[in-house]
C-alpha cells in the first residue's frame, strides 16, 4: 500500500513537472524580449568601454567610464566609439541647454560638441567641463584653485538634461498607461484587460498589504494616489536604468532627495494632533510637568531629529542601492579589458549577467521599500489614540 | 586610498553581512513555525534588512 502511494505520488510529480516545464517554456518564449534587452545592455556597456586612449592607466580609464555612466549629461548619448584614425564618434541626440545668466540663454547642447568646443550665446562663452557648464572668456580658459577645482562662474543651469528627459518620459508613460487602464476598467465594468491583468495585482498589493495595515482603515485612501505614483515612478525609472540607454535617474541623489522631501512634507502636513503631541510631549500624562523638564531636554530634540532622519535614510537607501548596482555591473564588464584573455570575457559576461538579473529584482525591491516606509511614516503621522480599536480590527481581519 | 579606511569598510561590511544573514535566518525559522504569517514576517524582514543595508552603503561610500 505504501508502495502504491509512492507510485501515485511519483506519477503526480512527473505530471506536475512536465506541466510546469511547458509553462516555463511558454513564458520564456513570451518574454524573450526581456532577455534580449538585458543582453543589449551588456553590449552597449562593452562598446562604451571599447575606446582606449594612450598614455592612460587602464584601471583609471575604466573608472572614468563608470563615473561617466553614473553622471547626468547634457546630451542623450546612446553609445560612442573611437575610429581607427582616432576620431570619436557619438551616436545620440543633443538636448536643449537653458541657462539663467543675466537673462535667459537657450541653445542646443550640440554647440558644445561633447565638451570639445566652446558654446557662444549672446556674446557670452560657455564651456562644458566634466559635465558641468562654466562661463569662460573667448579662449575657454578655466582657472583652478589649489585642489584643482575650477573657479569659473557657474551660471544657473535649468537645462533639459538626460535625467530630466527620462523623468518627463516616465511621467508621460504613467499618465498614458494608467489613464488608459482607468478607461478600460470603466468600459468593461471593472474587469481588467490586457496589461491591466499585470498591474491590477500590484495595485491591489499596495492597497491591501502596504497602505491598509500601515496607515489604517480610516485614513489610507487619502495616501493611495501618492503611494501608487511613487511606487510606479521609482520602479519604472529603476527598470529604465537596466536598459542599454545608460540611464541612472534613481541613482542621482538630487532626484531621490526630491522624492524624500515629498514624503517628508506629506507626513508633516497631514499629521494629526496626536502625532504632534508625540513629537513635543512624548510622555503624555505619565509624569508631572516638573519631572518632564530634564527628560524633555534630551527627548524632544531626538524626536525632532527623527523627523529629518527618516526621509534622509529613504533618500540615501534608494540612491546608494541604484548607484552601487550600476557600479558593480560597470566594474564586472571592465574586468574584460583587464584580463585580456579568453577566460576574461565569458567570466565577466556571466558575472555581469547574474548581477543584472539580481538588479532587476532590486529595482522592484527598492520601489517597494520606498513605498512601504513612506506608508509607515504616514501611519505614524495619522496615529490616533484608539489603539484598542485598531487591534480588534486587525484580529478580525 | 589608505589601508586603514579599506580595512574599516571591510569590517563594517562583514558586520552588515552577519546582521542581514541573521535576519534572513530568523525569518526562515519564523516562517517554518508559522507559514500562515509569511507575508507579515517577510515585510518585517525586508524593512530590517533595508535599514542595516544603509550602514553598509555608508561604509562603501567612505572608501
Amino acid at each position: 500500500m505504501l508502495f502504491s502511494f509512492y507510485k501515485k505520488d511519483l506519477h503526480l510529480h512527473r505530471f506536475l513537472k512536465t506541466d510546469i516545464l511547458s509553462a516555463m517554456r511558454k513564458t520564456f518564449l513570451k518574454h524573450t524580449w526581456v532577455v534580449l534587452v538585458v543582453l543589449l545592455g551588456q553590449f552597449s556597456f562593452a562598446k562604451d568601454n571599447g575606446g582606449q586612449e594612450e598614455g592612460k592607466d587602464l584601471k583609471t580609464e575604466i573608472k572614468e567610464y563608470i563615473d561617466h555612466h553614473l553622471q547626468d549629461s547634457h546630451d542623450f548619448n546612446l553609445f560612442s566609439y573611437t575610429k581607427d584614425n582616432g576620431d570619436h564618434v557619438y551616436v545620440g541626440f543633443p538636448l536643449p541647454v537653458i541657462l539663467w545668466d543675466d537673462g535667459l540663454k537657450i541653445f542646443s547642447s550640440s554647440k558644445f560638441h561633447h565638451g570639445e568646443t566652446l558654446a557662444e550665446a549672446d556674446g557670452q562663452h560657455y564651456k562644458l567641463y566634466h559635465g558641468k557648464i562654466y562661463k569662460t572668456d573667448a579662449e575657454g580658459t578655466i582657472a583652478y584653485d589649489e585642489e584643482h577645482h575650477p573657479t569659473n562662474v557657474r551660471p544657473f543651469d535649468l537645462s533639459i538634461t538626460k535625467n530630466v528627459v527620462m523623468i518627463i518620459v516616465t511621467g508621460l508613460l504613467m499618465l498614458w498607461l494608467f489613464s488608459s487602464l482607468a478607461r478600460s476598467y470603466a468600459k468593461n465594468n471593472g474587469i481588467p484587460t490586457g496589461v491591466g491583468r499585470f498591474f491590477e495585482p500590484i495595485v491591489l498589493y499596495i492597497r491591501d498589504d502596504i497602505a491598509r495595515p500601515n496607515i489604517g482603515e480610516k485614513r489610507y485612501k487619502k495616501y493611495m494616489p501618492f503611494l501608487l505614483t511613487i511606487f510606479f515612478f521609482i520602479w519604472f525609472l529603476n527598470m529604465f536604468g537596466m536598459t542599454p540607454l545608460g540611464i541612472n535617474v534613481t541613482g542621482n541623489i538630487a532626484i531621490t532627495t526630491a522624492l524624500a522631501i515629498l514624503t517628508f512634507l506629506i507626513t508633516n502636513f497631514t499629521g494629526t494632533k496626536d502625532y504632534w503631541m508625540h513629537q513635543f510631549n512624548p510622555l503624555g500624562d505619565s509624569l508631572p510637568w516638573y519631572g518632564k523638564i530634564p527628560l524633555y531636554i534630551i527627548l524632544v530634540p531626538i524626536e525632532l531629529l527623527g523627523l529629518i532622519i527618516k526621509p534622509f535614510s529613504l533618500l540615501i537607501r534608494l540612491y546608494a542601492n541604484m548607484q552601487a548596482g550600476h557600479i558593480v555591473i560597470g566594474s564586472l564588464i571592465g574586468l574584460m579589458f583587464i584580463f585580456k584573455s579568453w577566460i576574461g570575457s565569458p567570466m565577466s559576461f556571466g558575472l555581469a549577467f547574474a548581477i543584472m538579473l539580481i538588479e532587476v529584482l532590486v529595482a522592484l525591491l527598492q520601489a517597494y521599500i520606498f513605498t512601504m516606509l513612506s506608508a509607515l511614516y504616514f501611519g505614524f503621522a495619522s496615529e490616533e489614540h484608539e489603539h484598542e480599536h485598531e487591534h480588534e480590527a486587525e484580529l478580525s481581519h | 586610498m589608505e589601508i586603514p579606511v579599506m580595512v574599516g569598510a571591510g569590517l563594517v561590511v562583514i558586520g552588515v553581512g552577519l546582521g542581514i544573514g541573521r535576519i534572513g535566518g530568523s525569518a526562515m525559522e519564523a516562517i517554518a513555525r508559522q507559514p500562515e504569517a509569511y507575508g507579515k514576517i517577510q515585510t518585517a524582514m525586508l524593512i530590517a534588512a533595508a535599514l542595516i543595508e544603509g550602514i553598509g552603503f555608508a561604509a562603501l561610500f567612505a572608501v
